[in-house]
């Protein structure tokens, strides 16, 4: 084959190369330096970045040339045959195409821009902690995940993108497992593992189902050929349930994305793999796994529309399932968000509520908005992960500056309880050891407190924040409020409006459902999100408002900071002492000479305290630029004023430089939703309904958060939904409890009781038993038979024969009478028997 | 019969048994030259299969009984068989004559794959398996045995595995202070005896070696085993396989004899290769099998019952009787205990080769040699692999003791061979084979690290246990793998063994054979295939569940050192971490690059699918 490695059609193969052979080489050989494998991994990293950026500008900047356009599939790709199966083949191969490009870009950013910052976290840990021991495992880990997630998005077939899902999934158990000293850690990671495994097996067999049917798995054979598609999305395929092969594939798919990207019901795992450092949320719920799930449907829209058309209310079977759970998990997320005080889960709901709104949205078929939300949510949802790591980062540094001085009494003790979740392996058995025995049961718990919260995760603990990590509090700031859709200046917004927009269509182009059914999922959808998105918002205040606003509600808080402190001149318990003013001790002196005069001793000071905060802050500023402006470029071209910036005229002529690049991806455009309503009166409906949800949420949010709470007050939300509720939300609606009764507890009644006890043991070994036991009770008998019998006769002749010699020697005294006499005696038996008988 | 001999098979099958008696000659204190011994009898065996797996030529072992593989060509009118002939046409079209030169009707192909269906006369091939490397010398002339070996795509690849499994048991062997020499002779002749089985191409020859096998086994269970265990389990695993190949070998026999008086019927149909009408030869049985010497009702016509032939009846027993080695329910309950029982190496033998030969048995005197048999009931015994599968999974969830845990996962894996079996089509055969190979190195490094750290901390009560990755990461890391690879992680061996299976019971019985079958129950189950699909995924996340709950037990958490100090003191020998390296090494290969091993399978694998297409 004529490789040449620069040729656009070749060069995906090597943009997750990279991070896997970093992988590699941190686990094979530079286990031991900690520096340097962060080094090798990030600049791993940033060198698939390289590869990767210059494809998406080809893409974005010629349009014209890309993607389906007129008939042909101009992208960039090739592939190779990996596995022959008798008269079919596995090719494996990759592809660039417009959908891919934009998470090229996205991807490799956002990936760098967490390497970085993970390098500032896990050097913040003291020197013993499992951080600091497992330091280089972490990047191995980071570089797996980088690269798998990376593969999955060059890949060209299904296949591999199953591979690199998989792998991710892989990684995240072991990096949500991360500490695995902490049961609560390896639980999480076996839940998390589980929960979205379940899932990859409806999705593996739908792989299986497509390949049988079609032959193949890449994307090309399938997504864009109309007489495939159409063969499967036709009814008479199968005979079950009257579905098309179609429906039955996608439903397998989207029940595959489901466990990905935790939704409901499957969405169990996410809350708790906040078990995971700080950096590996930002990685599963921001650049990658996440991000991964929902790539998929989007991904496959056009197999799963297959037979149905969403533009004309007609809904196929999968297309019903992504719009009904995801709004139920958009309502769900946002709800349950309302009630979370670690800072970790209310972003892991809202992430779940925003995950929600995507697959919703292409559920009614807006394929664009959701594939621009997806983009939007990655930067601000990477964003805010690494900002809450930041403040918990600052908030242990005050735990452990209270240790140093002694106030220990000042930290909160709080223990997890160590009852078993539902995936959970306590087993004891009644006497100890006792392997096998058919009487130890495993021990169940009757259910599962999940309220707790660890104390520098705990946002009713934090406050006034802002005057000690200002830089985290604005970037959180920029963060929040583009997830909650603050208007014009955040990505955000326009990602939401559209996919609100979208929904809209049912009012804003009527025409296009007129003579079909009732558009009733888009109506579900749109009324879903509009309060999902309002909720958002309003949690997004309170959470902003709890951590960084008012004065600090516990020492902890007091002391918070990232800065690397030198513990000798930190014993001072100086109130006042200023973020901004802590110098080290030895440049004191001379700090009037040498302000404006750069030595290297100044740098090594200054990085020794500062360093860690530089590499966690850094990436945060980065980000939150994308954040407030990643979202210009999705604008509705009929924007009033704004779309000046995108070559309109004030009223309209815009240009939608998202959509413009990414349509080209689907044989047939997807619709541009208007901007107003149709008629006299235009009323831009998708614009207002976003700004009331905004407003309204954020307003709510102000008003009840507005005035910062104080320490030990109950929640103010409480009084609104009864204490009962509100504990109920916080153990996430018993959800889990649920699961382990109705799922887990039986199963592991049918394995203990029916599989192993009753057939295994009781029938098929008992039957053996019997068997055996009747085989030695036939030996037996025989053995009698042997003895009493046979042994009877054969040696009852030879002793009687025996006897009958020893007799008969008596005979033979020598006596010639005797003799006689037995001779006369004989004589006369026989002349006796004689006469008888005759 | 000419005689024929390469020698590389002979020295794979000699090394072990020289070794084996070198061993026994040396004085019993000389426990450092016994180990090294054993190692390089293994080690020269693992290198020659190696060799022959990497040069065993995949063009010449194609599909021998394709129309352009020289095969023998006949046709069939009103039940008699004669011969007819094939010409090439502009080197693409092909057409059938008869043998007076005229053409058949309809005779013209293009496609060399698919063969043509007449409308009044039958065509029916007969051609040898193409096995290579072989080994023939005649034997004992008037029974037609001989002393044959050869290989073909999957014995090839079992040989390789052979040689995995046994050199790295020697290896994790290596501290075994009780009995070394009689240990490592055992163990090596255990070793010779699997060699032979899928080496050997004489039926006669192959039941000698599957003897050979068992017997070792038994003393080494019963010998070196865990204690509580060993006396019951060796004898209900001796007794169990033992009555399984004793069914499969009457059934055999039968195969042999109606071979023989069909070819004596029929002298001029006799493979030039065989001896006479009566032979052991396995290609003579299989050319029979292929002419429909075993569709016909023989002895059995005195039962009176329509439509039973030889094949329809004895095929259960053979296939049972061999399926017994590979665990199918409900004949499975020997293994586990075998392998909890068994010493470490042998666990590892057992497990990972010994149930893979019956799998592998099943498949050729099964059904290879009564592809109808095979049509008629592979779709009801595809639910017994179900049960396997699904039930396995269950048991090992549960289960508390380690090795146990192991054991029912073998268990379960195993039923995924029978289910690729039992898809009838290339695509699910292949998996199965795949799985065959994937599952041997995968249960083979589970049970190393099982057994290392039971060595250490003298119990395998999973709630007892705990941290041990800390103190023995290297373990940790390598049975985590084999996790991975048991649950069918993709990347590694495990996905490209389950994944083609899954695709193959979806797709189902190929329409041809269900063409061919006679029975409506044939078709009636292949009705349900799907659901076997839907019911067999329920045990891959089971089989995810308890991989991952033995994982978080026994190397999760904190560890506790004063409970276990052993571990410390004890780290992991150089030929502990050579074996756990070498059968990692083979899981992350056949991930990455299956290429590798499904060219060769496949090659093994379409014969039988065409047989059971087209005989």
């Amino acid at each position: 084959m004529d490789i040449n490695w620069l040729d656009a059609n070749y060069l995906p193969w090597l943009i997750p190369v990279p991070p896997l052979f970093s992988f590699l080489l941190i686990i094979l050989v530079l286990g031991r330096y900690k520096i340097l494998s962060a080094v090798v991994a990030t600049s791993s990293v940033f060198l698939s970045f390289l590869m990767a950026w210059p494809l998406f500008f080809k893409a974005a900047l010629f349009t014209e040339d890309f993607g389906f356009r007129d008939g042909v599939y101009r992208v960039f790709g090739s592939h190779i045959t990996w596995m022959d199966l008798g008269y079919q083949q596995f090719k494996m191969g990759v592809t660039v195409d417009p959908l891919t490009t934009t998470l090229l870009f996205m991807v490799p950013l956002a990936m760098l821009m967490i390497f970085i910052y993970s390098i500032g976290y896990m050097r913040a840990y003291p020197e013993n902690d499992p951080h600091q021991i497992r330091f280089s495992r972490f990047f191995a880990y980071l570089s797996l995940f980088a690269g798998a997630m990376l593969t999955l998005v060059v890949a060209d077939n299904l296949l591999l993108l199953f591979m690199g899902w998989e792998v991710m999934g892989l990684c995240s158990y072991l990096l949500i497992g991360f500490l695995f000293e902490k049961k609560s850690a390896y639980q999480a990671a076996v839940k998390a593992f589980m929960t979205t495994r379940i899932a990859d097996v409806f999705f593996l067999v739908g792989i299986g189902y497509l390949f049988a049917e079609t032959g193949s798995l890449s994307y090309r054979d399938i997504l864009y050929n109309e007489a495939v598609l159409e063969r499967l999305g036709n009814s008479d395929l199968t005979g079950f349930l009257g579905l098309s092969a179609a429906a039955i594939i996608g439903t397998l798919i989207v029940i595959g994305t489901i466990g990905k990207a935790a939704q409901f019901p499957l969405h169990v795992w996410l809350p708790d793999a906040m078990e995971g450092p700080t950096p590996v949320s930002a990685m599963i719920h921001a650049a990658a796994m996440v991000s991964a799930g929902v790539y998929l449907v989007i991904r496959f829209f056009p197999l799963l529309e297959a037979g149905g058309n969403p533009h004309h209310a007609e809904y196929t079977l999968p297309l019903i399932v992504m719009g009904v759970l995801g709004s139920v998990t958009a309502l769900g997320g946002g709800f349950l968000g309302i009630a979370q005080n670690d800072i970790k889960r209310v972003l892991a709901y809202s992430t779940i509520s925003q995950l929600g709104f995507m697959v919703a949205a292409l559920g009614i078929g807006a394929y664009v908005a959701a594939a621009f939300h997806l983009i939007t949510h990655a930067f601000f949802k990477a964003l805010l992960f690494m900002c809450s790591g930041a403040v918990i980062h600052a908030m242990e540094h005050g735990e452990h500056h209270l240790h140093e001085m002694g106030h220990d009494d000042a930290i909160p003790h709080r223990v997890q309880p160590g009852e078993a979740t539902p995936y959970g392996t306590d087993y004891i058995g009644p006497h100890g050891e006792a392997p096998n025995d058919l009487e130890w049961q495993p021990t169940v718990p009757a259910g599962i407190d999940l309220s707790f919260v660890a104390v520098p995760n705990d946002m009713r603990l934090m406050g006034g924040l802002f005057n000690r990590i200002p830089v985290t509090a604005l970037t959180m700031l920029a963060g929040s409020l583009s997830l909650a859709g603050f208007p014009i200046l955040s990505a955000g917004f326009w990602s939401k409006d559209e996919i609100l927009a979208d929904a809209l269509l049912f009012i804003t182009e009527p025409s296009a459902f007129e003579g079909h059914g009732a558009p009733w999922l888009h109506i579900l959808v749109f009324f879903s999100l509009f309060f999902a998105a309002m909720m958002t918002a309003f949690y997004t205040t309170r959470m902003w408002i709890m951590t960084f606003a008012g004065t600090p509600r516990s020492e902890i808080a007091k002391y918070a900071t990232l800065k690397h402190e030198h513990h000798h001149h930190e014993h001072e318990h100086d109130h006042h002492h200023d973020a901004h003013a802590v110098v080290p001790h030895d440049a004191h002196e001379h700090e009037a000479e040498e302000e404006n005069r750069f030595s290297w001793e100044r740098f090594k000071a200054w990085w020794s305290v500062y360093s860690n905060s530089a590499l966690m802050q850094g990436p945060l500023v980065v980000l939150a630029f994308f954040a407030i402006f990643a979202g210009f470029v999705g604008m509705h071209p009929n924007f009033p004023i704004l779309n000046i910036l995108t070559g309109g005229n004030g009223a309209s002529g815009g240009t939608n430089y998202f959509y413009n690049l990414v349509s080209d991806t689907l044989i047939h455009l997807p619709p541009k939703p208007p901007f107003a309503t149709e008629g006299s009166i235009k009323i831009p409906l998708p614009l207002l309904s976003s700004l009331t949800a905004f407003f309204v949420g954020a307003g709510l949010g102000y008003m009840v958060y507005g005035v910062p709470i104080e320490a030990g007050e109950k929640d103010r939300s409480e009084a609104f939904f009864g204490s009962q509720l509100w504990t109920a939300m916080q153990n996430r609606l018993y959800i889990d409890t649920f699961y382990l009764r109705t799922f887990y507890v039986p199963f592991e009644w049918f394995a203990r009781k029916i599989s192993y006890q009753a057939i295994d043991k009781e029938t098929i070994d008992e039957f053996l038993h019997t068997v055996a036991d009747t085989m030695v009770s036939i030996g037996e008998a025989l053995k009698m038979l042997n003895r009493v019998v046979i042994d009877g006769v054969g040696d009852g002749i030879p002793s009687l024969i025996a006897s009958a010699g020893r007799y008969f020697r008596n005979i033979q005294s020598g006596s010639i009478q005797q003799y006689l006499l037995f001779s006369s005696g004989i004589l006369l038996l026989i002349v006796v028997g004689f006469l008888l008988i005759v | 019969m000419e005689t024929q001999f390469a020698g590389i098979l002979t020295a794979i099958l000699g090394a072990p048994i020289v070794g084996a008696m070198i061993i026994l000659l040396l004085d019993e204190k000389a426990r450092d030259q016994v180990r090294w011994i054993a190692a390089f009898a293994t080690g020269i065996s693992l290198a020659l299969g190696l060799l022959v797996f990497f040069t065993y030529n995949i063009d010449d072992g194609q599909d021998a009984a394709s129309l352009h593989n020289d095969a023998n060509l006949y046709v069939r009118e009103s039940g008699t068989l004669r011969p007819a002939l094939v010409e090439e046409v502009n080197g693409e079209l092909v057409r059938i004559t008869d043998e007076n030169g005229l053409p058949l009707d309809r005779a013209d192909l293009t496609e060399l794959t698919e063969r043509p269906s007449f409308n009044n006369v039958e065509i029916v091939y007969s051609g040898p398996i193409k096995f290579q490397f072989v080994d023939r010398i005649p034997w004992i002339g008037e029974l037609g045995i001989s002393y044959q070996l050869g290989v073909d795509g999957l014995t090839a690849a079992m040989v390789m595995l052979t040689g995995l499994a046994s050199f790295a048991g020697v290896l994790i062997s290596w501290s075994i202070e009780e009995r070394p020499r009689e240990f490592f002779a055992f163990f090596l002749l255990l070793t010779a005896g699997v060699y032979g089985v899928f080496l050997a191409t004489d039926i006669f020859l192959m039941f000698f070696f599957y003897e050979l096998a068992i017997f070792p086994m038994y003393l080494l269970i019963a010998g070196w085993g865990w204690v509580e265990l060993r006396e019951y389990a060796s004898m209900k695993l001796t007794l169990y396989i033992l009555i399984g190949s004793v069914i499969a070998l009457v059934g055999v026999l039968v195969l042999y004899f109606a071979a023989g008086s069909f070819f004596r019927d029929n002298p001029e149909l006799i493979p030039a290769t065989s001896s006479g009408a009566y032979s052991f030869d396995f290609n003579h049985l299989y050319q029979a099998a292929q002419l429909g010497a075993y569709d016909q009702a023989g002895y059995l016509s005195s039962l009176g019952i329509d439509g039973l032939t030889i094949a329809r009846f004895w095929f259960p027993f053979v296939f049972i009787g061999f399926g017994v080695l590979a665990g199918l329910f409900p004949f499975h309950n020997w293994s586990p205990d075998g392998h909890v029982a068994a010493p470490t190496a042998v666990s590892m033998i057992h497990a990972g080769v010994l149930m893979k030969l019956g799998a592998y048995a099943a498949l050729r005197f099964g059904v290879q040699l009564m592809p109808d048999g095979a049509r008629t009931h592979l779709p009801w015994i595809i639910f017994l692999a179900l049960v396997n599968v699904v039930m396995g999974a269950f048991i090992a969830f549960r289960q508390r003791d380690f090795k146990y845990v192991i054991g029912f996962s073998s268990v379960s894996h195993m039923g995924l061979v029978s289910m690729g079996f039992a898809t009838m089509n290339v695509t699910g055969m292949t998996g199965a084979g795949l799985q065959m190979f994937s599952h041997g190195v995968m249960t083979a490094l589970f049970f190393s690290c099982v057994g290392m750290v039971y060595d250490r901390a003298h119990t395998r009560d999973l709630p007892s246990l705990g941290g041990f990755i800390k103190k023995m990461p290297i373990v940790g890391v390598a049975f985590i793998l084999g996790g991975f690879v048991s649950m069918g992680m993709p990347g590694l061996s495990g996905f490209v063994a389950e994944f083609p299976i899954l695709i193959g019971v979806w797709k189902g019985i190929p329409a041809e054979v269900l063409d061919k079958a006679t029975t409506p129950l044939t078709g009636e189950l292949a009705n349900y295939y799907a659901y076997v699909v839907m019911t067999a995924v329920l045990g891959i996340i089971l089989t995810a569940a308890y991989v991952l709950r033995v994982t978080a037990q026994v190397f999760f958490g904190e560890f506790d050192a004063e409970k276990y100090p052993e571990v410390e003191q004890r780290p992991l020998l150089i030929q502990d971490r050579v074996a756990l390296l070498l059968l990692s090494f083979w899981l992350i290969i056949v991930g990455v690059q299956p290429q590798i091993l499904t060219n060769l399978i496949e090659n093994a694998v379409i014969p039988v699918a065409d047989l059971l297409k087209y005989s």
